[in-house]
């Protein structure tokens, strides 16, 4: 089931969370919201589930207008950043909620929660509590609790921001699998641009309440529609009125045409590639990104004068 | 939504009929006939001398059970040592026990025939008279400093103290400068539970003082000979002093516990 | 340098050590004054004309109606405070209305007046000179009345701090997964303010076995009728039977330890998950 959000707009007091929001996710697909903190992806995200009521607009799920459910009769799922896991019962009582709520028998409960227990890699827990569990182990019931009662949306709000770097990582490729297997429509809410554009097929960038784009990540990345997204998708360098990306400034030791000129820094070595920091005489900083090889032919080091060119510029027209 | 408005007017009314028409009420019927019957009925010398003797036990009381509280709760917290469980069931145990017992516990100790009988025969008096009567009120009022620092302490940690020894603080300087200033807001308020108590305390009061007129009646004992007595102005009078006492010290305790509240 | 610092460390810890082993050790010594020595006296009084007189004492109708009566009503005024105390702290921390800062303040009265006023403005609103219309004095029910007065913040403040620590992300989480207002309090919210509920009733049971100066005047201490033990325990006094008053004390206090231990093992077993 696709969502379509209407021209939603909330406010809190004089905070104005959402401003004339429009958004369509497609069936299936694996979508992110993606903004800083405060820029209303959370509030839009809760629009969405019905924990919030819109001001204005409208919001559908499929071809009906929910947007005066309230998010029990909605049939969503919901995944929160703390989990939200219910500390006085066990890991399979929390899977087997939402279908204890809905009075299943208690045979079909059994099964699906096996079912699910098992999806999630976590057969083993099912007596534990939740207080026992890792951070990733209690996401992941949270997961296999919110998938139980067969959501026709699943909506994930910043769920691995809790956990550490490497659960992070872990986390974010099992989504990605698991969203392979089950295909049901997935938001997912996060400010880190990098997991956007690793689990999402589809990002949607929102800054103080407004959509900037909506695209692939490859869209985002390659065609940016405005500084915003340019530079909250990755690192930018503006050079007047123009933005280029670190891979896209080419070095030389000679001076050529109306390249700048500059000293380096820094260089930071990351992995086969360089980072060179270099800074203009007006005290302008920039990045620039080579191969070793051509940090290496370049024979870059601290206190060296290049002159940097881009090869490849942007320019928004406003 | 309309089961919300029924909870909230629910409790509302009942905290209503219990609690502030009683009191209420109380005010009102004092001075009902005017002013000057119910000031009367409070500056007479026996009322004066009731609430000064209330006055005097509690400014015993407070101080004797805030400092030992204090140096009980660290001990409890920073140190092990045999016994420390049951020690703390003991603090507690003032909470548990009827007034009325912990009158009679006294009388059985320090009346005849008891362990420290024989005090009395020594010309210390310790029944019917002043002694007595704060020994009950210490005991009933023992365990709020303790149980309000003990949990503040605990949380607290030893992080501050400990650097104040490796900077070279002596214990003491370390407990005045560092301790102390940590748990000052559960010590308040544990002085004002106890004061509360001290004040109010009857039961146990009553059973150890005899109730001698003019002589050993605290404020709240006068409150229930006058009212036997068929002198209701006087006793509600007396009530409307404590029933001030008492709100001056609710105000006080909101000040220093005002987390009860949701933002 | 260095060293004479640590030196002056290490004296001042035994030095610390030393001085708090005294302070302890005086702490100590004053609770056993205050405390130990006067209830041992009483517990050694209840037995010194031994075991027959004690059972004797305890045993007496009056007596053995007083000490039913107690634990009964008691445990009822307990039992309603679970729910009033429960409404009213959910209502001071979830709604929000005009003056709900004084009524927060006022829940405290209780605790804050003495026994004996509690007694006598319940007596003036619902006793024989009651502007309702209503006169409870001298029946259970102002017995009832009084206690409920006394032992009205216990719940309400036990409850309140859980209630306002709630995560409210489990109740949102309930509500996503399909239930209802109903529903998400019974079994999220009340499963996770069981404990502070019991607390809570523990210390009102214990309040209302031991009270006295509210319940003495408007109960009218009718013997097998409204007398509580703490009544029967003063009029033994009274009667120079201290003996037997202690016995009934110490029966008393047995009683009342008994159901504290019964709800601390259940709020224990209740909160098993959370270890």
């Amino acid at each position: 089931m696709g969502i379509t959000v209407v021209e939603v707009t909330k406010q809190f007091g004089d905070f104005v969370a959402l401003d004339d929001v429009s958004v369509a996710i497609p069936e299936g697909s694996l979508t992110a919201l993606l903004g800083p903190s405060g820029s209303g992806k959370s509030t839009l995200l809760r629009v969405i589930a019905g924990l919030e009521k819109p001001d204005g607009g409208q919001v559908l799920l499929g071809d009906d207008d929910v947007t005066h459910q309230p998010a029990r009769a909605r049939g969503v799922g919901m995944v929160f950043q703390h989990y939200a896991a219910f500390k006085h019962m066990t890991v399979w009582e929390n899977v087997a909620f939402g279908l204890k709520v809905r009075k299943r028998p208690k045979s079909e409960i059994e099964t699906r929660v096996h079912e699910l227990l098992e999806l999630v890699q976590l057969e083993g827990l099912a007596k534990r509590y939740p207080a026992q569990l890792s951070g990733g182990q209690r996401q992941r019931m949270a997961l296999a609790r919110a998938l139980a009662v067969d959501p026709e949306v699943l909506l994930l709000d910043e769920p691995f921001g809790a956990l550490d770097a490497r659960v992070r990582k872990e986390l974010r490729a099992w989504l990605r699998r698991l969203h392979e297997e089950v295909h049901v429509t997935t938001i997912i809410v996060t400010h880190d641009q990098e997991e956007a554009m690793e689990v999402a097929g589809q990002i949607v960038v929102i800054n103080q309440g407004r959509v900037e784009q909506v695209g692939t990540p490859r869209e985002l990345y390659e065609s940016p529609a405005n500084e915003f997204v340019m530079s909250f998708v990755g690192p930018v360098n503006k050079l007047g009125d123009t933005f280029v990306r670190p891979r896209d400034i080419s070095l030389s030791l000679e001076p050529e045409g109306d390249a700048t000129e500059a000293m380096v820094e820094r260089i930071v070595h990351l992995g086969f590639e360089v980072r060179a920091e270099l800074v203009r005489d007006d005290g302008q900083h920039l990045l620039a990104q080579l191969t070793q090889e051509e940090a290496q032919a370049l024979e870059l080091e601290r206190g060296v004068i290049v002159y940097a060119k881009p090869s490849r510029q942007t320019v928004f027209t406003r | 939504m309309t089961a919300k408005y029924a909870l909230r007017f629910g409790a509302l009314g009942y905290l209503a009929l219990l609690l502030l028409l009683p009191v209420g009420l109380v005010f009102y019927r004092t001075f009902e006939h005017g002013f000057h019957p119910a000031w009367a009925a409070v500056t007479n010398p026996e009322a004066q001398h009731a609430l000064w003797l209330t006055l005097i036990i509690a400014a015993i009381a407070v101080p004797a059970n805030t400092l030992f509280g204090v140096v009980l709760a660290i001990a409890l917290v920073r140190h092990r040592f045999p016994g420390r469980g049951l020690v703390n069931a003991i603090v507690d145990l003032p909470l548990a026990l009827s007034p009325v017992v912990v009158g009679l516990s006294l009388y059985l100790l320090y009346g005849t025939g008891g362990w420290l009988g024989g005090l009395a025969g020594h010309g210390i008096k310790i029944l019917f008279a002043l002694p007595g009567m704060t020994l009950a009120t210490i005991f009933v009022s023992l365990p709020f400093v303790v149980r309000e620092v003990v949990p503040v302490l605990r949380e607290i940690g030893t992080d501050q103290e400990q650097a104040a020894e490796t900077l070279g603080a002596a214990p003491f300087t370390t407990f005045w400068r560092i301790t102390l200033p940590a748990i000052r807001w559960a010590v308040g308020y544990g002085v004002v539970l106890t004061t509360a108590r001290a004040i109010g305390e009857f039961g146990a009061v009553s059973i150890v003082s005899g109730r001698i007129e003019g002589k050993t009646e605290t404020l709240p004992l006068y409150v229930q000979s006058q009212f036997e007595g068929f002198n209701t102005t006087g006793a509600f009078a007396a009530c409307v002093v404590l029933a001030l006492i008492a709100l001056a010290t609710v105000l006080v305790m909101r000040i220093f516990r005002p987390k009860e509240e949701a933002a | 340098m260095a060293t004479n610092a640590a030196a002056a460390v290490s004296r001042g810890a035994v030095l610390g050590r030393a001085g708090g082993g005294l302070a302890r050790g005086i702490a100590v010594g004053y609770l056993s004054l205050i405390v130990l020595v006067p209830l041992a006296a009483l517990v050694w009084s209840s037995r010194s004309q031994g075991l027959h007189t004690f059972w004797q004492e305890v045993t007496k109708p009056e007596a053995s109606s007083a000490l039913k009566l107690t634990v009964v009503v008691s445990l009822l005024v307990a039992a309603f405070n679970a729910l009033t105390g429960t409404a009213i702290a959910w209502v001071l921390v979830r709604d929000s209305f005009p003056g709900k800062g004084i009524v927060n303040a006022v829940i405290d009265l209780p605790f804050a007046l003495p026994t004996v006023v509690a007694g006598l403005v319940l007596l003036e609103l619902y006793g024989p000179s009651s502007p309702f219309g209503v006169d409870v004095a001298f029946q259970r029910t102002g017995l009832v009345l009084a206690l409920l007065f006394v032992t009205l913040p216990f719940v309400v403040r036990s409850v309140q701090p859980v209630l306002l620590e709630l995560d409210r992300e489990m109740e949102e989480a309930a509500e996503s997964l399909g239930a209802g207002r109903l529903a998400v309090f019974r079994r999220i919210v009340f499963p996770n303010l069981l404990p502070a509920i019991l607390s809570g009733v523990a210390l009102a049971f214990a309040r209302a076995v031991g009270e006295f100066g509210s319940v003495v005047l408007i109960s009218g201490n009718i013997p097998f009728k409204t007398e509580v033990s703490s009544v029967y325990i003063a009029g033994q006094i009274e009667s120079g039977n201290p003996a037997g008053a202690a016995a009934v004390s110490v029966l008393l206090l047995l009683i009342s330890l008994a159901v504290l231990l019964a709800i601390g093992a259940f709020r224990h077993w209740r909160t098993r998950h959370d270890r």
